[in-house]
């Protein structure tokens, strides 16, 4: 038996061919190293997303996330869930709290399941995966896994929202959060706890809608990793990655900037460091090539 | 009567308890002190084009300017960064205030037509609800023909570096388009949604009528 178990909630953009494919990939790697076992719910659905909000409306909003609950109650009794997208946990997150503290909405939620077959008993416990790996294992257990450190590479942390806002990492601060460099450190890269741009908003899901405002916002977050001195940026959620790291050259163009920083997961630097290849650490998946990783990954592994 | 007028005649003179009957969270606006973190705080203050900061909105509402915030593009460019939320002295849940008000404006018609958000937002929930996960390509084809087929070709042009560097690197599949990913038990969860939502109506009309 693994060490330890969750029932995994892996959120829309982490599926196959999707958007955030490679982060999947990654913590799949990770967490073999780490003896973590990630037990898909089956048949999941979307959170709906905050910014479903026009049509959600409440209780629509919260018996989507509800659904997963009684799913993972029924099929896998007992395991806290584990989401790897921070909208996703946040999203589930709320839906908890929203129905804890309201019997109404709780009592209009379970008739709503009972179209679809389900109810829910018992409230599960949200977690987003860096929280498991920094409450459940921590930071010493992590880092004795360490075969390969990136040694010599400097890393801009950036946390971004949802996974510091409104909830966050138990014991972090929501102006200055240490985690991502402690992370970033105990894979034996450089951090930048002085990146200055660690919690700015990306834009979110205006990068699709409204791209000149959210481009405005990525492009300070790069601009600052750059000033700092980084070569790469590192993040937790899927919809930061993908903003931070997509746009780039639409922001060259718009505003006569070089950009071209790759923008990796906390999951790939671990792969990496963990002795893993650029395919376990899914380093094809990068729009901006880590050319400096990827070399790393070809080195053998210090044993 | 259509549901704006209805609406408006019912709370006539008193928009305040309009949202707060209405809109998700909306009792918590009368708590504000107008102290600006808020505002401070949210990027897209930040940058221009942003009409009114949540601040601002919230004195609106009291002063009844009904008719400027419910039509206001303001609460569409929250994007959900939860700033104000963290900051905000009174603990307004702020994030939910300004999507509850857009919600709202949405259900009465009354919100911009093209503003681009309201519209990614609609076809996002349409998107994830239909098949129970998100189809990214539908969802980015949906949005950039949004205006028709010539300025749809020409938004997809525009995004055209981005979306190959995606396919290049296996994060966008085009076979999407024909079905993708989805749930298996789709019907229950059609049925599901739309109890919740004969539930939420009839808690709605509950509350206008008492
Ligand atoms: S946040 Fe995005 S990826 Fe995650 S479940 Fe919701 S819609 Fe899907
Ligand atoms: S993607 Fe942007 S808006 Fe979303 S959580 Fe990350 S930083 Fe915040
Ligand atoms: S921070 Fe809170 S109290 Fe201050 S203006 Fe904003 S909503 Fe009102
Ligand atoms: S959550 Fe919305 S309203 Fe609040 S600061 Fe962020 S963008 Fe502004």
């Amino acid at each position: 038996m693994a060490k330890h178990e969750y029932a995994f909630y892996p959120g829309c953009s982490s599926q196959k061919g999707a958007s955030a494919s490679n982060y999947l990939t990654s913590v799949e790697s990770m967490c073999k190293t780490l003896d973590v076992k990630l037990t898909e719910i089956p048949d999941w659905n979307c959170c709906g997303a905050s910014i479903g909000y026009a049509e959600a409306g409440e209780l629509p909003r919260h018996v989507m996330n509800a659904r997963n609950f009684a799913l993972s109650e029924k099929n896998l009794p007992g395991q806290e869930i584990v989401a790897t997208c921070a909208a996703c946990w946040l999203g589930a997150r709320e839906t908890r709290e929203r129905l804890t503290h309201s019997d109404t909405l709780m009592a209009d939620t379970r008739e709503a399941l009972k179209e679809a077959g389900l109810t829910i008993n018992e409230m599960p416990n949200i977690r987003h995966m860096v929280e498991v790996l920094i409450e459940d294992l921590g930071f010493d257990e992590m880092k004795k896994h360490v075969v390969r450190p990136l040694e010599g590479v400097k890393i801009a942390g950036y946390v971004g929202c949802q996974t510091n806002r409104p909830f966050g990492v138990d014991g972090e601060s929501f102006e200055n959060p240490q985690y991502l460099d402690k992370m970033v450190e105990m894979v034996g890269a450089e951090s930048i706890p002085e990146y200055d741009m660690k919690v700015t908003c990306c834009g979110g899901a205006l990068a699709f809608s409204e791209p000149e405002k959210a481009q405005a916002q990525i492009k300070d977050i790069v601009e600052s990793a750059y000033d700092h001195g980084a070569e790469m940026i590192v993040t937790p959620c899927p919809l930061c990655q993908a903003n931070v790291e997509i746009y780039q050259g639409q922001i060259n163009q718009r505003y006569g900037t070089k950009f071209n920083i790759p923008v990796m997961y906390y999951s790939q630097l671990m792969v990496v460091a963990y002795g893993g290849s650029a395919k376990d650490a899914a380093l094809n998946g990068q729009v901006i090539k880590a050319r400096r990783l990827e070399e790393i990954a070809a080195k053998p592994v210090k044993r | 009567m259509s549901a704006n007028t209805a609406l408006a005649e019912k709370y006539r003179n008193n928009f305040l308890k309009e949202i707060e009957e209405q809109v998700e969270m909306g009792d918590w606006v009368k708590m504000c002190m107008q102290c600006g973190v808020c505002s401070g705080s949210c990027p897209t203050n930040f940058q221009s084009a942003w009409e009114h900061p949540p601040q601002e909105l919230f004195m609106m509402i009291r002063a009844g300017k009904r008719e400027e915030v419910l039509t206001s593009s303001s609460m569409w460019n929250c994007t959900s960064c939860y700033n104000c939320i963290v900051r905000c002295p009174r603990k307004l849940p702020i994030t939910h205030i300004m999507h509850g008000i857009a919600e709202y404006a949405h259900r009465l018609g009354m919100a911009p037509k093209m503003q681009p958000t309201r519209f990614f937002s609609g076809l996002f929930w349409k998107n994830c609800t239909h098949t129970g996960r998100v189809n990214e390509l539908k969802l980015s084809m949906g949005l950039y023909f949004k205006d028709g087929l010539g300025a749809g070709i020409k938004e997809g042009m525009k995004m055209k570096d981005v979306a190959i560097g995606l396919l290049k690197a296996k994060r966008l599949n085009p076979f999407e388009l024909f079905g993708g990913h989805k749930c298996k038990d789709q019907k229950g969860i059609q049925a599901m949604l739309k109890k919740a939502y004969e539930i939420e109506r009839s808690r709605k009309a509950a509350k206008m009528a008492g």
